[in-house]
């Protein structure tokens, strides 16, 4: 199979062209034809990236399941996974299944509503295998638009707000990666990824209305992909469209917008600004280590005194993603090799959490703490599987949230140790308020007159939950699963990174000299 | 003489036709005869545009270099009578409905395109001026076509005098540069227009770019678009947005390129600056609009701007990139007044876009298209209309204008906001009153659809527009 990758990459948008030209009509037989069409379309894109997962050798470091064909301008459609990008990969594939199956009770418009879902499947798979700057550029912004629909749709009160902060922020984060990459274009003469990877960018200091720019291009290069990557992180001081959009979206779009969406940054920085702008990076780590730190703790308080559960669970996925950027700058091998596992378990943690007050939510309708408590007393399994994740959530050891957070501290503390030790301060916090949001919505006493009726899990809903259980468990107890498969190209990036900034560096002492 | 005359057949059998028609109409003295006029001069102007775009060959001089014929005329002139042919469709049953189909529009329309393609085939200012002159004077006549109508009259007047002024202008400029280089060649100026050009010559040619500016509704020469276009009908707005600009584009970049091609940093720093505030402008004013014409005014202004900032670069691929970003803006123009005319409720028709409330509940297939055209014009990919953005970023880029790719970025996020709104009224409002209804015409819908479809597909190979445009951007700079 030549075409793998596109395989599976358009399945999903091929259900979505079956769903919009031929289902009709909008009674109760269209709409689960709708469901089961998604359904059965994001399973089979599922099983079909398995054959990515087992056919991939993690001991080649360079790009496998190559595909290229010409394209407009100079640009090529090019498609192809390293050890880096494979796992998001199916992380992708493996998430959206269960994101249909949570989007079982929807009934407004459901063929528009899979429809969406089915074609940002396409947008976030194509982001991670996208070889061509310009490709991947229209598959990060493409994304945009679904998600603008989703929130602005079928979402909650103040919906709209949320959708057009959603949009305009990461537009505008995302446009100057654009004249970045026009750039690039110009100065290597190729948009293949493959070979930007091995181009150097110049690295001569220059002044630029007066300001000295140190480290040059790459670090103006550097900055506008970071403008970009840092929103979509999302990065203190640029998060504050992510408690909004999460607030509003449906749970669904939560769940794609936290397991999925927020790594496209974590995975932007991996692909782009480490090793194609290593001076630049270097130039800028300290800043972003400490804009990691102050994230961490910053949100995990404001995290503290939130009524909304989303909201919460917002703001910990800000500090969290806090860890993954502290772990990517601190560019060593646990560093990264923690990142990419905080990302990858961040993902069924917090889409977790998001399905849990789903759970809630669709039986309730508020997300408000205090209009719960003491729902032991009624739904013994739901308090059983929110212990898990919000444990996992806090980063217990044995679950995965407990492996990506203790490499980054590791790998940041032979860095930087003041920004580790601060980072530190926050999985203190994180415990405070996961277990505090706990206590408030499970434990207690069952007070609350309209909570006396309130039913358990169903078995649809236990049957979304028991992958991610499985995944949560497994990975903390056998994290080799992942470090396995990114060890060998996250070496490589470590290496390639550290030799490009030896060899600026014995340029600049040349040049000194 | 013959051969020259060869070489302009297609203006002069144009020209034939639409005096044939005028007579024809003037003695049987019938409105009746309109709608058969107007099919046949779109198909006329397909024809020409088939026979143009297929044949034509290499560059052709004909009189002395008055007329140009190479292939940056062919790709503009292709692109002006497919266009002009779509908005005549287009306009046939909205005018039958508000009887405002006359005989006088499709010949007028057809008499403006015979001075567009002067215009763009100009090789010196006499026949610039020629064709500039007979395209503006039919199109002041098309703005006020809706006699009973005050807005559409003062909308004629507006244009009349503003247009009057530009051409004042542009005059001046011409009798300048005549005066400095000694000749209205633009083989000749060319000559003498250096990097280190007198200031006669200068001051001509910030005049003559002055002129030119009003055609294409660059700030700050835009007062007139918004109001001409409100008051217009419908039909007529959707032409202006479309041929005229690109013919004024064409034009612009004609004379920049073989009158000034020498002393392209003499201009470069105005074009960059009409560029840059037409983005802005068109962007922030757009946000306030309730009228979705004036609203495209806006758009078309911002428009222009990043269509200049391909013209800034002063460089072939800026060439290449304007023409493309000019024939997919033509393309999504088309497809967004198709739905534009189709907005109507109990017969009348229906500006404000507050009308279009939850219109995604009712019509879900023409908001689709319309999402996609929006998106499109806010250059979000995957859509065409992000692929002509990346066009001029690039030559700006590759021209030296970093500062300029910038701002344009930045301001297309501002714009990206108003079309987000109309997306909003779709897509996300409360269905409480009573929306449009009716305007269900086949043929419009057809361009609707078929622009969206462009727009999503075209991002495949463009169905060939680069490798033409790239053509024509060289006949015009090497």
């Amino acid at each position: 199979m030549d075409n793998l990758l596109s395989i599976v990459t358009f399945i999903p948008a091929l259900a979505a062209l079956i769903l919009g030209v031929f289902l009709r009509g909008e009674d109760e037989a269209a709409q689960r034809n709708a469901k089961w069409v998604a359904m059965f379309a994001t399973s089979a894109t599922f099983l079909v990236s398995l054959f990515i997962l087992f056919e991939f050798d993690p001991n080649n470091t360079g790009f496998q399941f190559v595909e290229e064909t010409e394209w407009l301008l100079g640009l090529q459609y090019k498609m192809g996974v390293d050890g880096i990008s494979v796992l998001f990969v199916m992380l992708t594939t493996f998430m959206m299944p269960l994101v249909i199956a949570a989007s079982w009770n929807v009934t407004d418009r459901v063929k528009e509503y899979m429809i969406a879902f089915l074609l940002l499947e396409t947008l976030m798979l194509g982001v991670f295998m996208a070889l061509d700057l310009v490709l991947f550029y229209l598959f990060f912004e493409a994304g945009l638009i679904p998600m603008f629909l989703i929130i602005g749709i079928w979402g909650g009160a103040n919906r709209i707000y949320a959708s057009f902060k959603f949009f305009l922020y990461t537009f505008l984060g995302s446009v100057l990666m654009l004249v970045a990459m026009v750039g690039m274009f110009a100065d290597a003469g190729t948009t293949d990824i493959e070979q930007l990877l091995t181009h150097n960018f110049a690295s001569e200091t220059f002044s630029l209305l007066g300001v000295q720019i140190i480290g040059g291009m790459q670090t103006l290069l550097f900055i506008a992909f970071f403008a970009s990557f840092a929103v979509k992180m999302p990065m203190w001081p640029v998060h504050t469209w992510l408690p909004d959009a999460h607030v509003q979206a449906p749970t669904a779009g939560s769940v794609v917008l936290a397991a999925i969406l927020l790594k496209m940054g974590g995975y932007g920085f991996l692909r782009f600004s480490i090793p194609m702008f290593p001076v630049g990076s270097e130039v800028l780590t300290p800043l972003v280590l400490w804009m990691s730190a102050i994230a961490i703790v910053y949100t995990s308080l404001v995290a503290l005194v939130q009524e909304d559960m989303k909201k919460l669970i917002a703001y910990s996925s800000v500090a969290h993603m806090g860890f993954v950027t502290m772990g990517i700058f601190a560019a060593n091998q646990q560093g990264i090799d923690g990142a990419i596992f905080q990302m990858l378990s961040h993902g069924f943690i917090s889409g977790a959490l998001f399905l849990c007050v789903g759970v809630i939510y669709d039986r309730m309708h508020t997300r408000d703490i205090d209009a719960y408590g003491g729902l032991v007393t009624r739904m013994p399994a739901y308090a059983l599987i929110f212990m898990l994740f919000t444990m996992a959530n806090v980063g217990l050891p044995g679950t995965s949230g407990f492996v990506g957070e203790f490499l980054t501290l590791m790998a940041v503390f032979q860095v930087n140790t003041w920004v580790a030790a601060v980072a530190t301060t926050g999985v203190i916090f994180s415990a405070a308020y996961a277990l505090w949001l706990y206590r408030r919505v499970v434990m207690g006493d069952l007070i609350k007159e309209s909570l006396k009726s309130i039913t358990d899990m169903s078995r649809r809903e236990r049957a979304i939950f028991a992958p991610l259980v499985v995944m949560t468990i497994l990975l903390g107890v056998y994290p080799a699963l992942i470090l396995d498969i990114i060890g060998p190209s996250v070496a490589a990036l470590v290496t390639q990174y550290d030799t490009a900034l030896a060899a600026a560096e014995a340029a600049t002492q040349l040049a000194a000299n | 003489m013959a051969a020259d005359l060869t070489i302009i057949l297609p203006e002069i059998l144009l020209a034939i036709f639409a005096m044939l028609g005028l007579l024809g109409a003037v003695y049987t003295a019938k409105d009746g005869l309109a709608s058969a006029l107007l099919w046949s001069t779109a198909a006329v102007f397909i024809a020409l545009a088939a026979w143009i775009g297929l044949t034509g060959e290499g560059t052709n001089i004909a009189f002395n270099g008055m007329f140009v014929d190479d292939g940056f005329s062919r790709f503009a002139k292709v692109v002006i009578l497919l266009s002009a042919a779509a908005v005549l469709l287009m306009s046939e049953g909205y005018m039958q409905a508000r009887g405002l189909l006359r005989f006088e529009y499709p010949m007028l329309v057809a008499l403006s395109a015979v001075g567009m393609m002067m215009m763009v085939s100009a090789g010196d200012l006499m026949a610039l001026y020629m064709g500039l002159e007979l395209q503006s004077l039919a199109l002041y006549v098309v703005a006020s076509l809706r006699r009973d109508s005050v807005k559409s009259t003062e909308a004629g007047l507006k244009y009349f005098v503003l247009g009057a002024l530009s051409s004042g202008l542009l005059l001046y400029g011409a009798s300048l540069v005549y005066g400095y280089a000694g000749t209205t060649l633009f083989s000749g100026i060319v000559q003498v227009a250096q990097d280190d050009m007198s200031l006669g010559l200068l001051f001509g040619l910030v005049f003559l770019m002055s002129g030119f500016a009003f055609k294409v509704s660059a700030v700050p020469f835009h007062m007139w678009t918004p109001d001409v276009y409100e008051g217009s009908p419908t039909p007529v707005t959707a032409f202006f947005a479309t041929a005229p600009k690109v013919a004024a584009m064409a034009l612009f970049a004609r004379v920049m390129h073989d009158a000034f091609g020498d002393a392209v940093s003499n201009w470069q720093q105005v074009m960059a600056l009409l560029s840059v505030l037409s983005m802005f402008l068109g962007a922030f004013a757009a946000i306030g609009q309730s009228n979705i014409k004036r609203l495209m005014a806006f758009s078309s202004i911002a428009h222009m701007g990043y269509a200049l900032m391909g013209l800034a670069a002063g460089t072939v691929l800026g060439v290449q990139a304007m023409l493309v970003y000019m024939a997919i803006y033509v393309t999504m123009n088309v497809g967004t007044f198709a739905f534009i005319l189709m907005m109507e409720k109990d017969g009348q028709p229906v500006v404000e876009i507050s009308s279009l409330n939850m219109y995604a509940k009712r019509e879900p297939g023409k908001a689709l298209a319309m999402l996609v055209l929006l998106f499109s014009l806010a250059g979000v990919p995957p859509m065409l209309g992000f692929f002509g953005k990346f066009y001029v970023l690039r030559a700006a880029y590759e021209g030296g204008l970093a500062w300029l790719a910038v701002a344009g970025v930045i301001a297309s996020v501002i714009g990206a906001y108003y079309y987000l709104r109309i997306v909003f009224f779709m897509y996300f409002g409360d269905a409480k009153e009573e929306g449009l209804n009716g305007g269900k015409s086949p043929v419009l819908w057809a361009f609707l659809m078929g622009s969206a479809v462009i727009m999503v597909l075209g991002i495949v190979n463009m169905f060939g527009v680069e490798g033409a445009a790239a053509a024509a951007a060289a006949a015009l700079v090497l």
